[in-house]
């Protein structure tokens, strides 16, 4: 066993008081306490953004923009409260930047089906990275099928990293979009966006960036790293599945067509046209989630209380002792840039005899949840030379404590998976 | 200790055949491939079949890349069709599939199951299942597309 100090709290919060705010975390698992560490996929839900769902529902549920009515208005305010809140949370200039999509997905599916279908040209590049995760390699793979345009990949260097020394012959003057993920969801590798934001904006490209893993994790400052687009999940974040968003700049957003057409997103409308409605709601055809995107809201809420700078900074530290303890484990390579400097609050790794689904279930016979399989980042497990690894991913209520637990409980599942005389 | 229920999932019979898989040579010239992929998990499985003068089978060649349940089918699949010809393949894996729904008590008479009883534990685990499964499916594609079906 390790010697190592166990501490109450990590960071500048204190762990076990957040972890109080989280009922689930007190559920057992297997007859095991909870350990949740599958946080990239999706975040668990503190009591306030619960209650926020409950209260809307018993006191004011109602659709929104239409009604005169008290209860109308009042959904109406509370959303638009919380479109504000994400304004605020990114540093976005205006609220009528934000366009409430069910999850990061869809948000970067609007733009290829927008902004891409009318900007992109044949023989135009769309910029990748290596370590995109499918939500944005798949839609501009039909971008580029159905406009002629050319996918082109920063490539992932030996240390976890991009490999950027070919930067300038890969984003040229033929670049027409960079679209990149801020953080890898299947390595934790943090991309030094606002670098290439710039190279792409020296060459008249437009800038999108994944948020999905990046704006739940660290501070995001849009107007700072200076993109056109920003997409994210509401899910990820302590908020309710079923919301996203994406936010566009607004002179970019002035100008794009419409995607989905209907209810809401018109101002007036005859029996052959239609003009459409102010921003955001041009972006947001028929009723909206209106709950889930109050509890975005009270999420944010939660969030900005603790601080964006101390979350990052709890899951440096978190990594950095995480990094530090499955060196003990033989046998298991580690994936990424195996820096809390630069990566955010996700160990993947792989162990060469036992496939992630049996290490998977093992784990969670002893009440751990972590992720196995390929992420949704085939071509990145290809590039890495495994079908598929383990992930264990840490948000604000995780502790050093679950981080030996889980290093105990892989050290476990590998007595009992190789040790052929188990049952002898 | 904590791993103890999953005893029943992870046979010894499952462990061993995971560690040293039968018949994972490929072969050359098969008269029967096929190639198998879960696209949830990212398993694969390919597979080659040389029938003898009587369209039994001779030879196997079937590599899995997965877990220790898919590894484990696959190569007690690879042992149990051996000398068989397509149809009998066709009631050994109806059998497969019955006891992987109903349990090992509905296949009873099914002796030629034989190893291939210690993945009903299996049943117990229903997100692994699937595991059991694509060495089956990968088999049925390869045999159906050999029919010409």
């Amino acid at each position: 066993m390790r010697e190592a100090p166990v501490r109450e709290a990590t960071g500048m919060f204190d762990v076990s008081k957040v972890r109080e705010d989280f009922p689930i975390l007190s559920r057992l698992v297997h007859g095991q306490p909870l350990v949740y560490l599958d946080n990239a996929a999706t975040s668990q839900k503190p009591r306030s953004v619960i209650n926020s769902l409950v209260d809307y529902y018993e006191r004011y549920n109602s659709n929104v923009h239409r009604g005169v009515h008290t209860l109308s208005m009042e959904a109406t305010d509370a959303m638009e409260e919380a479109r504000q809140k994400v304004a605020d949370f990114i540093k976005a200039e205006t609220p009528e930047s934000i366009i409430w999509t069910r999850n990061t997905t869809e948000a970067i599916n609007l733009v290829a089906n927008t902004w891409a279908r009318e900007h992109i040209k044949p023989g135009d590049e769309i910029v990748l990275t290596a370590i995109e995760h499918h939500s944005n390699l798949v839609p501009w793979q039909r971008v580029a099928a159905e406009t002629g345009g050319v996918l082109r990949f920063l490539p992932l260097g030996e240390d976890g990293n991009l490999d950027l020394s070919d930067v300038d012959s890969i984003i040229t003057p033929r670049t027409r979009l960079l679209s990149m993920v801020h953080m890898s969801n299947s390595l934790g590798t943090i991309n030094p966006v606002k670098e290439l934001a710039a190279h792409a904006r020296a060459v008249g490209a437009a800038v999108m960036i994944d948020g999905a893993q990046s704006v739940p994790h660290l501070p995001v400052d849009v107007s700072d790293l200076d993109c056109d687009f920003l997409a994210f999940s509401g899910h990820k974040m302590l908020g309710p599945t079923g919301i996203g968003v994406l936010y566009v700049k607004r002179d970019v957003l002035e100008r794009m067509e419409p995607f989905l057409t209907g209810g809401e997103m018109v101002l007036e409308v005859s029996y052959d046209r239609a003009s459409w409605n102010d921003l955001p709601m041009r972006f947001e055809a028929g009723t909206p989630n209106i709950a889930d995107a109050i509890g975005l809201g009270a999420a944010i809420d939660y969030l900005d209380a603790l601080g964006m700078e101390n979350v990052r900074e709890h899951e440096a530290e978190l990594t950095g002792y995480a990094l530090n303890a499955f060196q003990e484990l033989e046998d298991v390579d580690v994936f990424g840039p195996k820096d809390p400097a630069r990566q955010g609050g996700i160990i993947s790794f792989h162990h060469s005899e036992v496939h992630p689904h049996d290490l998977g279930t093992l784990l969670d016979r002893q009440g751990i949840a972590v992720r196995t399989g390929h992420h949704c980042t085939m071509p990145l497990m290809r590039t890495l030379g495994v079908a598929a690894t383990t992930r264990a991913s840490f948000y604000v209520y995780n502790s050093e404590d679950e981080v030996d637990m889980l290093v105990d409980g892989v050290q476990e599942a590998l007595r009992y998976f190789t040790d052929g005389s188990r049952r002898a | 200790m904590a791993l103890e229920g999953l005893d029943e999932l992870y046979r010894d019979a499952i462990l061993e055949h995971s560690r040293s898989p039968l018949n994972h040579e490929p072969l050359a010239n098969p008269h029967i491939t096929a190639d198998g992929v879960n696209p949830f998990c990212g398993d694969e499985v390919h597979l080659q079949i040389l029938l003898d003068e009587n369209g039994r089978v001779a030879r196997v060649g079937l590599q899995v890349e997965g877990c220790s349940i898919n590894r484990a089918t696959g190569s007690m699949l690879s042992a149990a069709i051996l000398g068989k010809s397509l149809e009998e393949i066709d009631g050994l894996a109806a059998a497969f599939n019955e006891m992987m729904k109903d349990g090992v008590e509905a296949v009873r008479d099914r002796a030629d199951l034989s190893e291939l009883t210690a993945l009903s534990g299996v049943r117990a685990f229903p997100v692994r299942i699937k595991c059991a499964l694509l060495s089956w499916s990968t088999l049925d594609d390869g045999i159906r597309e050999y029919r010409g079906d």
